[in-house]
C-alpha cells in the first residue's frame, strides 16, 4: 500500500477506513472529518483514535469530574493542579512534592508482571516529567478470592512485578493495600501511586514553546509493544470470545527507567528543559499533541528520525507504540548539544525529532511526505465529551435493606475469641508481609514509616526533619453499600491515616476504578462517588490534585464493587515526632477517640463470619474527621502520645492486635460501659482512632480532648504478653501472631 | 535534628563511592560515610581515576540492570581496573550487595553470588554475627557481636565449592553469617567475607541503612563499618 499522506487522503475522500477496529464509534469518527475538512490520513486516524480512547480523553468521566474543580476548597498548598502529569503542592521550607495514583488494571490481568511493572514505570515518569526526584511509590492492590486458583497466578506475577520494577529503579515502597474479593476476579486492581520531591524553582510543565526549540525524543528505542494498550486493554470489557490480548501489554525495562530518572534531573538541574512529557497512554501521538497543544505554536516532527527497535514499523504504529521508558522533552538549540552530552553520559539514546514552529499546526512527516496536518487541540483537548446515562440500580434498595445488624452475633467469650482468631487469620485481615517483604522500603535512606504503619513516611530534608505522609484507601464494600458515602469514608480513612502518623493532611489524588461506563448503574455509581468525594474534599480542606479514571473493569455484564482508590498527603514539620503504631511501652494506657456504634454493614466481620454484604456503611462525619486531625497532630507535635493506630476494617480488635505485635507487647482491655464486647470489638464506626499515653501525659490528653469535645474513653493498658479482653477471653501473643502471619504466603507460596 | 549519633572525631578521611548506571543506595553510602565523620567522594564508573581516595565504597543496587550477571558487566567499567589494582596493592574496598557481587565478579573475593532459594526479593531487617573483626572495616565491632542489618536482594545466596568454604573457615575469613533465619540460602550462612590481607569486605545485607536511629531500620548497627574504616586509616 502507499503512503497514506494528507494529498493522498484529500484526493482520496471516499477510501474505507479501520475506525471501529481502532476503537471510534461513527459519529466520532464523523466528528474527525469535520474537524480536518476532509478524512484523516492513516497516521492521524491513529492518533484520534488513542486520544480519543476512554483512557486518554476521560470521554464519559469528564462531566463529572469537573466538581474536584468547581467544589474545590480554598488551599494555599496547591502549586500545580489538575491537568498536568501530577499535582504538586507545597509542603514549606520552599519544598514542594508532587504525587499521584494510577491504574493499570486491565494489562495486569493480561500479563501480571510486566503488567505492574509498566504502571511503576507509568507514575513514576510522570513523577519526573514535573521536575521532581521520585522518593517512594504505593500500591494499593486488589484481587480475586484469596483460594481462586487464578489469584494464584495474577497475585505473585504482580508483586513480583511492582517490586522487579520499584527494586530496580531505587524507590522505596512504603504503602498500599491489598483486598480480596471475588468481584475482582477477571478484573484485578493494580493501583500505583508515587511521590516526588523538588524546590519550587524546579517544577517544570508539559508545554512546547518558543519557536525553533528542539524536541528530543530520549530513553528506549520504540518498539511493537503495547500498540494500542490504552485504546484497546483499556477502554472495553474483557470477553472470552476475542482473541488474547497479551501482545497489547507492553514491556518494562526498569533499569533503563533509572537512567531515565537521572538524567533528566541532571537536565533540569542545568535548566536545560523548557518543556517535557513522558510517553506514556498513545506514545508519541500524546506527547506531541499534548506538549503542542499547551505551547505557544505548532510543532514539525520528523517520524523518520525515531529510534526504532523494529525497523519494519509503520509510521501509524510508531505513533501509537507504548513502548515504555521514552520521555520528550522541548530544548532551546543552543542548550541541545548539552542536553545531549549529558543523555551521553548516562548512556541513553536522545535524538531531535523535530521542532517548535510559529505555526498552529501539528505536522509529522514520513519519508518527505507529510502524513498528519491536525490543530494539536483537537487531537489533546477537544474530544467528545459524553453525558451518559445514569440510574440507581434497582438491587440497591433491597441490598441496603439487607441489614448487617440481624446477623447472628457470638454469645460467649469463647465464641467471640474463635471469630477474633478467625478474623485475624483472613485474608483480608492478615499480615501481608510475604507481599511486602519483596518491596525494598529503606533505599534512599529517608524511610521513617513504612507499611504495616497506618501511612508511609518519608523524610525530606535532614537538616530540618521535614517530612512527607502518604496513605491510600478504599473499600469497594462500602462504596457498593452506597457509593456517595463510600468514597468519602475511603477519603476519612486515609486522611485520618495520615493525621495518625502525627502529619497533616494537604492534598488528595484518586484513582476511581469502576465498571463499564455504558451501564447507567455504573455510570450512576461513579456519579455518587465522586459527588461524594468532592462534597467531602471540600470540608476537610484537601483539594485533589489530579487522579485517574479506569472504567470497564468488567467480565462480560458483572462489574467490579465499585472501587474509589484515595491517596491523601501530609506534611509533618519534623519526622522525630512522627507516631508509629506499635505499642512499645508496658504500663501505658490505650484511649479510644471517637465514638463507636452498631455498624456492620460492609464490615469484615460480616464477610468473614457470614460472607454477608449488605446494610448501609458506617456513618460519616467529616467534622468529627477534623477534630480527632487535629488532636492527633497536636498530640504527636507536643509528645502527649506514643502510638497510635487507625481503626477501620476489623474493627478495633484488628487495630489493637496489630499494635501488640508491631511492638510485641500485650494489652489488657476492658468493655467500656454502654457497649457490648462485640459491638466494642467489631465495629467499624468511622472517626475512630487507638492511642497509647505515657501515664505522665494522661491528664494532659484528656483534657485537651474534653476541651475541644472529642469523645476519649479509657479502654486499657499495654501490658504482658497476651491480648486479653476482661471477663471474655484471653488471646497469647503467639496464638494471635501464629493466626495473623503465615495466611497469604500458605495461599500463595 | 535528625542526624544519627556523633562520629568520635571528624577525620581528614575521604572514603569514594562508585555509581554505576543502575547503583541504587550510592547517596545513602555516601551519607552514612559523612555521618561517621569521613568525607564522601562521589566517583563515577567511566571515570579512569579514583581521585586519591583512602578507602571505596561499590554501592548496592542494580547495575547495568542485573543483566547478563549481577555485577557481571560493571566489574568491566574503566574505574573498576583502578579499584581491582588498589585493592590488590592493599587499597580498602568495602562490596555491599550489589558491590559484593561486583567484587567477586573480579575475583578479589572467592565465590558467587546465586538467586535466593525461594525464588523472591527479599527485604527484611537481618540478624547477624560478626565473625571477624580484624578487617579494615570491622574495627569497631565486638568478636562475636549480634548486629541487625538490613538486607534486600534478588540474588544473595552466596556459594562457592566446599574447598573454598573450608578454606574461608579455616582463615576466618567469613566476616559475617545470617542468624536465626538464613533469608537466601547462602552456604554456611554466610552473609560476607573477607580477601586474605583484610582490607577487602563484601557482605549482602546493607549497613548505610542502619546508621541513624530514625529513618531505616531504626538502628544504629551499620555505623561501625564506617567509623571502623576511618580508624584504621587514621591510625595507619
Amino acid at each position: 500500500m502507499s503512503l497514506d499522506t494528507v494529498k493522498h487522503a484529500t484526493d482520496t475522500p471516499d477510501t474505507e477506513q479501520p475506525w471501529a477496529e481502532l476503537g471510534l464509534k461513527e459519529d466520532e469518527y464523523a466528528r474527525v472529518r469535520e474537524i480536518l475538512g476532509r478524512r484523516p490520513t492513516g497516521a492521524e486516524l491513529a492518533m484520534y483514535s488513542v486520544m480519543w480512547s476512554e483512557h486518554c480523553s476521560y470521554k464519559s468521566s469528564k462531566v463529572h469530574l469537573r466538581q474536584f474543580g468547581e467544589k474545590a476548597p480554598q488551599s494555599d498548598a496547591m502549586l500545580v493542579g489538575i491537568g498536568e502529569n501530577a499535582g504538586v503542592v507545597d509542603v514549606g521550607q520552599g519544598y514542594a512534592v508532587t504525587f499521584k495514583v494510577e491504574s493499570h488494571n486491565h494489562p495486569s490481568y493480561v500479563e501480571p508482571y510486566q503488567g505492574a511493572a509498566t504502571g511503576v514505570g507509568g507514575i513514576v515518569r510522570d513523577i519526573i516529567a514535573m521536575g521532581a526526584r521520585p522518593v517512594a511509590v504505593v500500591d494499593p492492590l486488589r484481587f480475586g478470592a484469596a483460594d481462586h486458583p487464578d489469584t494464584r497466578r495474577v497475585l505473585p506475577g504482580v508483586v513480583a512485578g511492582i517490586g522487579g520494577y520499584g527494586n530496580c529503579l531505587g524507590l522505596p515502597n512504603i504503602g498500599g493495600e491489598v483486598v480480596f474479593d471475588s468481584c475482582y476476579q477477571g478484573n484485578p486492581l493494580v493501583n500505583a501511586g508515587a511521590i516526588g520531591v523538588m524546590r519550587h524553582e524546579d517544577i517544570h510543565l508539559a508545554k512546547a514553546s518558543g519557536t525553533g526549540n528542539k524536541v528530543i525524543l530520549y530513553g528506549a528505542r520504540t518498539g511493537g509493544d503495547g500498540i494500542g494498550g490504552a485504546s484497546i486493554l483499556a477502554s472495553e470489557t474483557f470477553d472470552d470470545a476475542k482473541p488474547s490480548k497479551r501482545p497489547a501489554v507492553q514491556v518494562g525495562d526498569p533499569f533503563q527507567e533509572k537512567l531515565l530518572i537521572e538524567c533528566t534531573l541532571e537536565a533540569f538541574a542545568e535548566k536545560l528543559v523548557v518543556g517535557i512529557q513522558d510517553l506514556g497512554a498513545a506514545g508519541l501521538s500524546c506527547a506531541t499533541s499534548e506538549l503542542a497543544s499547551n505551547g505557544s505554536g505548532g510543532m514539525r516532527v520528523t517520524l523518520d528520525d525515531v529510534p526504532l527497535r523494529d525497523s519494519t514499523l509503520s509510521p501509524e504504529e510508531i505513533l501509537m507504540s507504548e513502548s515504555q521508558e521514552r520521555m520528550c522533552a522541548v530544548v532551546e538549540p543552543e542548550k541541545v548539544d548539552r542536553f545531549l552530552a549529558i543523555c551521553e553520559k548516562w548512556d541513553v539514546i536522545a535524538t531531535v525529532i523535530g521542532e517548535v514552529t510559529d505555526g498552529d499546526r501539528l505536522e509529522i512527516f514520513w519519508h518527505g511526505e507529510k502524513i498528519v496536518d491536525v490543530d494539536p487541540r483537537t487531537v489533546a483537548h477537544d474530544g467528545p465529551v459524553y453525558e451518559r446515562p445514569l440510574a440507581r440500580p434497582e438491587w440497591q434498595d433491597a441490598l441496603q435493606a439487607d441489614d448487617a445488624g440481624k446477623l447472628p452475633r457470638p454469645a460467649t467469650g469463647g465464641e467471640l475469641k474463635e471469630q477474633v482468631l478467625a478474623l485475624l487469620s483472613s485474608p483480608n485481615q492478615a499480615s501481608k508481609s510475604w507481599i511486602t517483604s519483596q518491596y525494598d522500603h529503606f533505599v534512599q535512606g529517608n524511610t521513617v514509616l513504612a507499611q504495616p504503619e497506618d501511612a508511609g513516611m518519608i523524610r525530606v530534608d535532614e537538616e530540618s526533619g521535614l517530612g512527607v505522609a502518604i496513605a491510600t484507601d478504599g473499600n469497594g464494600r462500602f462504596a457498593k453499600l452506597d457509593p456517595y458515602h463510600g468514597a468519602q469514608l475511603a477519603l476519612a480513612e486515609a486522611y485520618r491515616n495520615v493525621a495518625t502518623t502525627g502529619a497533616k493532611p494537604l492534598a488528595v489524588s484518586d484513582c476511581l476504578n469502576f465498571g463499564s461506563p455504558e451501564d447507567p448503574a455504573v455510570m450512576w455509581q461513579f456519579a455518587e462517588a465522586i459527588r461524594g468525594l468532592a462534597d467531602a474534599c471540600q470540608i476537610l480542606g484537601t483539594p485533589v490534585t489530579g487522579g485517574n479514571v479506569s472504567l470497564y473493569n468488567q467480565t462480560g455484564d458483572v462489574a467490579i464493587h465499585p472501587t474509589p482508590v484515595v491517596a491523601v498527603l501530609g506534611v509533618i514539620d519534623d519526622v522525630a515526632r512522627r507516631t508509629p503504631v506499635a505499642f512499645a511501652e508496658e504500663g501505658q494506657l490505650l484511649y479510644l477517640l471517637g465514638e463507636t456504634r452498631e455498624e456492620f454493614g460492609g464490615s469484615a466481620w460480616s464477610q468473614v463470619v457470614h460472607d454477608h454484604l449488605g446494610g448501609l456503611p458506617p456513618r460519616v462525619d467529616l467534622e468529627r474527621e477534623r477534630l480527632l486531625a487535629d488532636i492527633l497532630i497536636s498530640a504527636s507535635r507536643d509528645g502527649m502520645v506514643d502510638a497510635a493506630h487507625d481503626l477501620s476494617d476489623g474493627g478495633l480488635v484488628q487495630a489493637v492486635a496489630e499494635s501488640c505485635l508491631r511492638g510485641q507487647k500485650g494489652a489488657r482491655l476492658v468493655v467500656p460501659d454502654g457497649l457490648d464486647a462485640f459491638t466494642f470489638l467489631f465495629s467499624e464506626s468511622a472517626g475512630r482512632v487507638v492511642v497509647s499515653v505515657p501515664r505522665s501525659e494522661e491528664l494532659r490528653f484528656t483534657d485537651m480532648c474534653g476541651a475541644r469535645g472529642l469523645p476519649a474513653t479509657r479502654i486499657g493498658v499495654v501490658d504482658g504478653d497476651a491480648l486479653e479482653v476482661q471477663g471474655e477471653f484471653t488471646l497469647s501473643l503467639r496464638e494471635v501472631r501464629e493466626a495473623h502471619e503465615g495466611t497469604i504466603e500458605a495461599l500463595m507460596a | 535534628m535528625t542526624a544519627g549519633p556523633t562520629p568520635a572525631a571528624r577525620s581528614n578521611t575521604r572514603v569514594g563511592v562508585v555509581t554505576f548506571p543502575g547503583s541504587l543506595d550510592d547517596r545513602d553510602t555516601q551519607r552514612a560515610i559523612r555521618l561517621a565523620g569521613a568525607e564522601a567522594v562521589p566517583l563515577w564508573h567511566k571515570d579512569k581515576s579514583l581521585q586519591q581516595v583512602d578507602a571505596v565504597v561499590l554501592p548496592g543496587g542494580f547495575s547495568y540492570g542485573d543483566y547478563l550477571r549481577a555485577g557481571a558487566i560493571s566489574r568491566f567499567s574503566p574505574l573498576m581496573e583502578k579499584v581491582i589494582d588498589g585493592a590488590r596493592a592493599g587499597l580498602p574496598v568495602l562490596g555491599i550487595c550489589n558491590g559484593f557481587q561486583v567484587l567477586t565478579e573480579a575475583h578479589l573475593l572467592p565465590g558467587a553470588m546465586l538467586g535466593n532459594d525461594h525464588l523472591h526479593f527479599i527485604c527484611r531487617d537481618q540478624k547477624l554475627r560478626v565473625e571477624n573483626t580484624a578487617t579494615a572495616w570491622t574495627g569497631d565491632y565486638v568478636a562475636g557481636q549480634e548486629i541487625h542489618i538490613p538486607l534486600k536482594n534478588m540474588d544473595g545466596r552466596y556459594v562457592a565449592d566446599s574447598r573454598t568454604l573450608d578454606m574461608l573457615e579455616a582463615e576466618g575469613r567469613v566476616a559475617f553469617r545470617y542468624l536465626d533465619v538464613n533469608p537466601n540460602g547462602s552456604l554456611r550462612d554466610i552473609a560476607g567475607i573477607t580477601n586474605e590481607a583484610g582490607n577487602v569486605v563484601g557482605l549482602m545485607p546493607h549497613p548505610e541503612h542502619a546508621v541513624e536511629p530514625l529513618v531505616g531500620s531504626g538502628r544504629t548497627d551499620g555505623l561501625p563499618f564506617f567509623t571502623s574504616i576511618i580508624k584504621k586509616l587514621v591510625s595507619a
